[in-house]
């Protein structure tokens, strides 16, 4: 996978401290150096980007080689350190992964990395592929070192989650860092913050020319017409162009492994004698942009296409059939669509059902949020979502994710809208991993300006969403030990909380009454209700379920549940054995005590 | 003469795609060739739809996702999950799913109603050769329902559409799969092999 190869290429450069926080596309960078350290590297998994960039900075200013692994929308988070980053400098080096989503396929944005590199003026590098990747990592530490700077390393979904057979090399120990030297440049001054923007902008430049001699740059071919690529677009172009056979006329091909600074004299050896361009890229037209601004600057007579012009989508992601359809355009050829064994559009077929993601059968978050919805049946309530597995309690018919924003902003959307609706209930639902993400300030901030939100924390004991990677509140650690685990009670007790309740959703009308408890107590301010129990996927699986035909009278389960385990299945109720995890919470619902439980099975299930 | 197969393996987020594609991309290493795959991982894991490509060759590949009409094979988890995928297949391409549809989610009774049936259907008829496998019959005579990915895969392979043996996916599995579970995975496959032999 592109995501081992990127930890493995790390582990064979030498890396000596890897932080980072989960997120699709980009989450098993750090749990392949983890499994492979050859001992010697320290790997966390840190609370949040933030705190990952400046640990890993801390590490990068004692001399050690660094490597920090985020989603983009992370990098939102990471960006105050990285910014400043980018003036103070490190010493040893330190690449910054940052992995894409086009799609977007599981993010809250389409935002583009390179972009953010144009941002904080530090260099990128974009890999094509996992092999590529792999030996990229090497040439982006090398960099980050000669130039002291932290470098941005960007993958997309379909490098990270693509798989190819790598080459693996040798892989040395990290060599012993140099420690930290005590020196004026690490403290960052508006003095210094001057000298530092004067040096990255003479610096920037040097780089870009190292860059147009890049092994991973590449320009082919010749002719009049250009097509200008980067990243996995440029696998969907090789395979166009092979679609399109001999028709396709004398061209020049311009492969942009390192988009920031841009390879400003191969941008121009490309331009020569071209009278059109199309580029073919994912995300923002970074590499458009820079060709227009080429063309201006030296007057060069080109016309560029792409996403500007329309001859590129604007949105989504790029796939072999869309880029061969915009290529063909461009390029003057004749192309048809291969035959497939999809029905013609014209003829009337069965079609299959809509299937979007769901929460498990069992999950116990499906059980808080019932707990919620069936205590405020009567009352005039809010819920506010957050990220993780429990976004999907948007899903009908739970229909309980009013907002969602960003990672933490449960809590704090939630006082907003109390702020000017007091008269509603206003309800946060955050999870464990991102209650100590960036929950825990909004929590601080409504105790503190006595806006009495309820609290509640769907605790699971584990990232789900991401891959069930542990957190603070879980105790074990990527280095293999055991810490003290971190209690939200607890935490929350400290903050300043007064009513705190814990119980387990799975225990449905115990439930119930305790998110009454919490409502009540908003009365004399915040309060909070923590639901504890384990994702289905950390945890062992119950007994199973059946439903008594003869005491089935309504269907309830299916219309208040929306548990994948029950169906209809020739007009009768029926629980699908595969599926059922023997959480309960369909017999505790059942008016007709019709859902009985069988027998507990077997192991190895 | 080149080598090229280029499969879609659609199902349903937690059925065992990701491990099926592995299984292939395994065999494909172990004879040599090239291989390429691109998998859905993350939010759409959680009961959604999913959808593998695999493309194995003996020449370079560029590409790790197809166009439509590139696909040789079909591997389908479930039916509806196949017809979904249906543009992807070449006419004339081999479909290998199994008979067992799983109902989505729905919020109302009414709109629970799913026919595994009509997705056979027309998989039927839609200019692949189709193999159905009763994966539920397997999984059932194995004793374990975490084999269906190797079943189908099985049913693929016996019928010539992989471009790989049942003993070669037979030592991919030993290499890719725990050790107290390669016993079950390749009694699945040669159990789903001889169904289509036989039918």
């Amino acid at each position: 996978m592109g995501n081992e190869a990127i930890g493995l290429g790390a582990i064979a450069a030498g890396v000596g401290v890897v932080t980072g926080y989960p997120g699709t596309p980009s989450s098993e960078i750090l749990p392949t150096i983890a499994q492979r350290n050859p001992g010697g590297i320290h790997v966390e998994w840190s609370t949040n980007e933030k705190v990952a960039l400046e640990v890993a900075a801390g590490a990068a200013y004692a001399g050690a080689r660094t490597l920090v692994t985020m989603k983009q929308v992370g990098l939102n988070v990471a960006s105050d350190p990285l910014m400043s980053l980018a003036y103070v400098g490190v010493k040893g080096g330190m690449v910054i992964v940052v992995a894409d989503d086009p799609g977007p396929i599981s993010s809250q944005t389409e935002q583009d990395t390179r972009t953010f590199g144009l941002f904080s003026k530090l260099p990128v590098f974009d890999p094509a592929s996992p092999e590529e990747a792999y030996a990229m990592i090497g040439d982006a530490f090398a960099l980050s070192e000669r130039y002291g700077t932290p470098v941005l390393f960007r993958p997309t979904t379909r490098v990270c989650h693509g798989n190819a057979p790598v080459e693996v090399g040798e892989s040395g120990a990290p060599a012993a860092p140099e420690g930290f030297v005590k020196d004026p440049k690490w403290v960052i001054f508006p003095r210094l913050a001057y000298q530092s923007h004067l040096r990255i902008e003479q610096r920037l430049p040097l780089i870009a020319d190292e860059f147009s001699d890049y092994r991973f740059n590449r320009l082919n071919g010749s002719g009049r017409l250009g097509i200008a690529t980067q990243g996995i677009s440029g696998a969907y172009v090789a395979e166009a162009l092979a679609a399109l056979g001999d028709a396709v006329p004398e061209h020049k091909l311009l492969r942009v492994a390192t988009p920031h600074p841009f390879p400003r004299r191969l941008g121009l050896d490309f331009l020569e004698g071209l009278d059109q361009v199309l580029v073919v890229e994912e995300l923002d037209p970074v590499i458009e942009r820079e060709l227009l601004r080429l063309a201006g600057e030296c007057h060069i007579p080109v016309t560029v296409l792409g996403k500007g012009s329309g001859h590129v989508q604007q949105a989504g992601e790029n796939g072999v059939d869309s880029v061969t359809q915009a290529l063909a355009g461009f390029l003057g050829v004749e192309f048809t669509p291969a035959a497939t064994c999809a029905a013609a559009p014209d003829i009337q077929v069965a079609e299959p059902p809509v299937r979007p993601p769901v929460l498990c059968a069992g999950c116990p978050h499906r059980a808080s949020f019932l707990a919620v919805k069936e205590a405020m049946r009567k009352r005039k309530a809010v819920f506010a979502g957050d990220i993780g597995c429990y976004t999907l309690g948007n899903a009908k018919p739970l229909d309980m994710v009013d907002t969602c924003l960003c990672m933490g902003a449960s809590v704090t959307v939630a006082q907003g809208l109390h702020v000017v609706e007091p008269d509603r209930v206003h309800f946060a639902f955050i999870g464990d991993s991102t209650f100590f993400h960036t929950g825990i300030p909004g929590v601080i901030n409504a105790v503190y300006n006595q806006t009495p939100i309820v609290l509640v924390v769907l605790d699971n004991s584990t990232t789900a969403m991401t891959g069930l990677q542990p957190h603070p509140g879980t105790g074990e650690t990527m280095m293999g030990t055991i810490a003290a685990k971190i209690d939200i009670a607890t935490v929350l007790r400290g903050l300043g909380v007064q009513h705190i309740e814990s119980c387990d959703p799975l225990q449905h009308e115990a439930s119930k009454e305790a998110v009454l408890r919490a409502v009540e107590a908003t009365a004399q301010g915040v309060s909070a209700l923590i639901f504890e129990a384990p994702c289905i996927h950390v945890a062992p699986s119950g007994p199973r379920y059946v439903i008594d035909e003869e005491a089935c009278r309504c269907n309830l389960c299916v219309t208040r549940l929306g548990c994948p385990a029950i169906s209809r299945v020739d007009g009768r109720m029926r629980i699908d054995d595969d599926l059922c995890y023997g959480c309960d919470l369909c017999a505790q619902m059942c008016p007709f005590d019709a859902i009985e439980r069988i027998a507990l099975v077997e192991e190895g299930r | 003469m080149s080598l090229h197969t280029n499969i879609i393996i659609a199902g349903v987020g937690g059925q065992g795609t990701v491990l099926a594609s592995k299984l292939v991309a395994r065999a494909a290493m172990d004879a040599g060739l090239q291989v390429r795959t691109s998998e859905t991982i993350g939010m759409a894991q959680r009961g959604g739809s999913v959808v593998s490509h695999l493309r194995v060759s003996d020449t370079p590949i560029a590409s790790p996702l197809m166009a439509p009409g590139m696909a040789d094979v079909l591997i389908g988890f479930e039916p509806g999950e196949a017809v979904r995928s249906l543009g992807y297949l070449r006419p004339g391409g081999t479909i290998v799913t199994n008979a067992h549809p799983v109902a989505p989610v729905a919020a109302s009774p009414a709109s629970a109603i799913y026919s595994g049936q009509a997705m056979l259907e027309r998989l039927d008829g839609c200019g692949a050769r189709l193999a159905v496998v009763d994966g539920d019959a397997i999984c059932a005579e194995i004793g374990s329902t975490k084999v269906l990915n190797v079943a189908l895969l099985g049913a693929a392979a016996a019928l010539g559409a992989l471009g790989f043996t049942l003993e070669q996916l037979e030592t991919a599995i030993r290499e890719s799969v725990r050790a107290r579970f390669v016993d079950l995975n390749i009694q699945a496959l040669h159990a789903s092999a001889r169904s289509v032999s036989a039918a």
